[in-house]
């Protein structure tokens, strides 16, 4: 693949996986645990969809057929949009939020923090940008860990469980594919080991204080990166894009 | 001092402008009235988020989701410093979702209708929200210092509401025939609504004339009512839509517009739980709240032994 189609595709996952889960958090609007989670987790939401129009912005610009951002939202199908299969996982509870987001966060953190050495200007932009949002996320999801962990019995219980469902998404944060690899080599991408052994190290810290056991599963779920998602991605679409499908062309 | 004096001294601080604040002496229908004002204030926006919230995932553009995103978390916000500045009166916050929870305490009915196309979030932000502010600027003079002070900043947040509901109605005022029908529906529908949300005529309004004399109100129900009409038609010939109103005519002896009946059986009809979603609403809040209840346990419980454990080093 040349730089340019890399790059573009590059982006693309890192932009889906902003506006994915920015997408899920925002369902919680109005139906927090308590009025200040509530607002949290609409900032959280707001920070998401934030970094997801700087991605898709720069996107088309590299793509250069005058697409917009809004294009990329609302016009792609499933297998175009690239986010880790993680991020579409429905919200089910707040403790499976909870999980979803502290395992994001705990990669997202440390691929912002080294996407803020690439070698290519834009991208260091956005995340110098981004990466003091991000490391809001980044505490306050590790703190509901550990206060719903070590809170009452109900809640560990529940915590654990998330966990141990969700764990099988935790992988594919870390497969380098070749768009990877190539990028990496060109010094623009992220060392996805280098993040790995941060973020194993995080969890480890964070799963001991919340008293909670790393799972310990045997198969990772993968494809997101490549455009094979879930069942629960083409529902998020008919939401997402209803409007723009119905009412092509219109400017809002 | 005996209560009559301490009353007269109250009122003579209200007619001298001198806010009151939570540690005055204040006369126990003044504190009651402000409760139940207060907290029916705050229930409203905490209610208001759920029709608005509806739209979020379904925002016709990323522009658009962030600021309707952006709006719902200020109502929330509003939310929280009204049950703060209620709390200064000697309730709670669980006490108040009690209320809210059982029917005990209201909420703005306009809440209670469905918010069914994009265009319902233009209308609301537009003409709710401006509703709201005709009465929140009042507002920012009541004489409960708390109160009044909570409203400053709301007032702010709320011009800016409003301000960008008008702008998604004018794009689809100027946009394709069915974005302008989108928005003729839309007028039609919260129009009528938001007249009434001034409430019932001064006449019958029963908490109206205390609420004046203690200054937590300052204009009457119909005078609002009747300076948000007088602001609204401009707005509405400037879009090219038309009025749900064919009695409505520019009195020239009044310098105001005369405008039809309001149909006040259908606003008792929704106030008493007759609207299409006064069950949907609080089936919303009371899910949240009791979902929520192991979250909230589990974070007392954790403050808890954080505490415990500082306690022993």
């Amino acid at each position: 693949m040349n730089k340019q189609d890399a790059l573009f595709e590059y982006l693309l996952r890192i932009a889906d996986n902003a506006l994915i889960l920015g997408h899920r958090i925002s369902e919680w609007c109005g139906h927090g645990p308590t009025l200040e989670t509530d607002i949290g987790m609409t900032n959280i939401a707001l920070d998401y969809i934030g970094h997801a129009r700087n991605l898709y912005q720069y996107a088309v610009e590299i793509e250069g057929k005058n697409r917009t951002e809004d294009d990329l939202a609302y016009s792609r199908d499933t297998t175009a949009f690239k986010n880790l299969l993680l991020v579409e996982q429905p919200n089910e509870d707040f403790a499976y939020t909870i999980v979803r987001q502290f395992i994001f966060d705990s990669f997202n953190y440390h691929f912002f923090d080294a996407l803020q050495s690439s070698s290519d200007e834009r991208l260091v932009g956005i995340a110098k940008k981004s990466i003091k949002e991000i490391a809001y996320h980044y505490r306050w999801s590790a703190e509901w860990i550990i206060r719903l962990g070590d809170g009452t019995t109900e809640s560990h219980k529940k915590i654990q469980e998330a966990l141990d469902e969700m764990w099988m998404y935790s992988g594919e944060c870390f497969n380098a594919d070749a768009i990877d690899n190539q990028l990496l080599e060109a010094g623009i991408g992220v060392d996805l080991a280098a993040v790995k052994s941060k973020f194993d190290t995080r969890v480890s810290d964070i799963l001991k204080q919340a008293t909670l056991t790393l799972p310990t599963e045997e198969w990772m779920q993968e494809g997101g990166k490549q455009g094979n998602h879930t069942e629960h991605f083409g529902f998020i679409l008919t939401e997402l894009q209803w409007m723009q499908r119905a009412y092509p062309d219109m400017e809002w | 001092m005996d209560d009559v004096k301490k009353l007269e001294a109250f009122q003579a601080k209200i007619d001298a402008e001198i806010k009151i604040e939570p540690k005055d002496w204040m006369p126990d229908g003044y504190r009651k009235t402000l409760i139940r004002q207060i907290s029916q204030h705050a229930h409203s926006e905490i209610v208001g988020m759920l029709p608005e919230g509806n739209w979020i995932t379904r925002a016709p553009s990323l522009k658009r989701k962030m600021g309707l995103l952006a709006k719902v978390q200020d109502e929330a916000g509003h939310g929280l410093y009204l049950y703060s500045a209620a709390e200064t009166l000697g309730t709670s916050r669980d006490e108040m979702f009690d209320q809210l929870h059982t029917g005990k305490a209201k909420y703005s009915s306009i809440f209670n209708y469905p918010t069914v196309s994009w265009a319902d979030i233009g209308a609301i932000g537009w003409l709710v929200d401006g509703a709201a502010i005709m009465n929140q600027v009042m507002l920012t003079r009541a004489s409960y210092g708390p109160y009044a002070r909570a409203m400053v900043r709301i007032c702010k947040e709320e011009s800016f509401h409003q301000r960008q509901g008008y702008e998604i109605m004018m794009v689809l005022a100027k946009g394709t025939p069915e974005q302008k029908q989108m928005a003729q529906d839309s007028l039609n529908r919260f129009w009528w609504p938001s007249l009434m949300m001034f409430g019932p005529s001064d006449a019958e309004s029963k908490h109206s004339a205390q609420s004046m004399a203690w200054k937590i109100k300052r204009k009457s129900n119909d005078e609002l009512r009747q300076a948000f009409v007088d602001a609204s038609i401009a707005q509405i010939e400037y879009l090219g839509l038309e009025l749900p109103d064919p009695e409505l005519k520019w009195n020239e002896e009044r310098g105001h517009y005369d405008f039809g009946a309001i149909d006040w059986n259908e606003f008792w009809k929704v106030v008493k739980g007759g609207g299409v979603c006064n069950k949907s609403r609080i089936k919303a809040r009371k899910k949240a709240w009791a979902e929520g209840e192991w979250v909230r346990e589990a974070a007392m419980a954790h403050a808890e032994k954080r505490a415990e454990r500082a306690a022993k080093n």
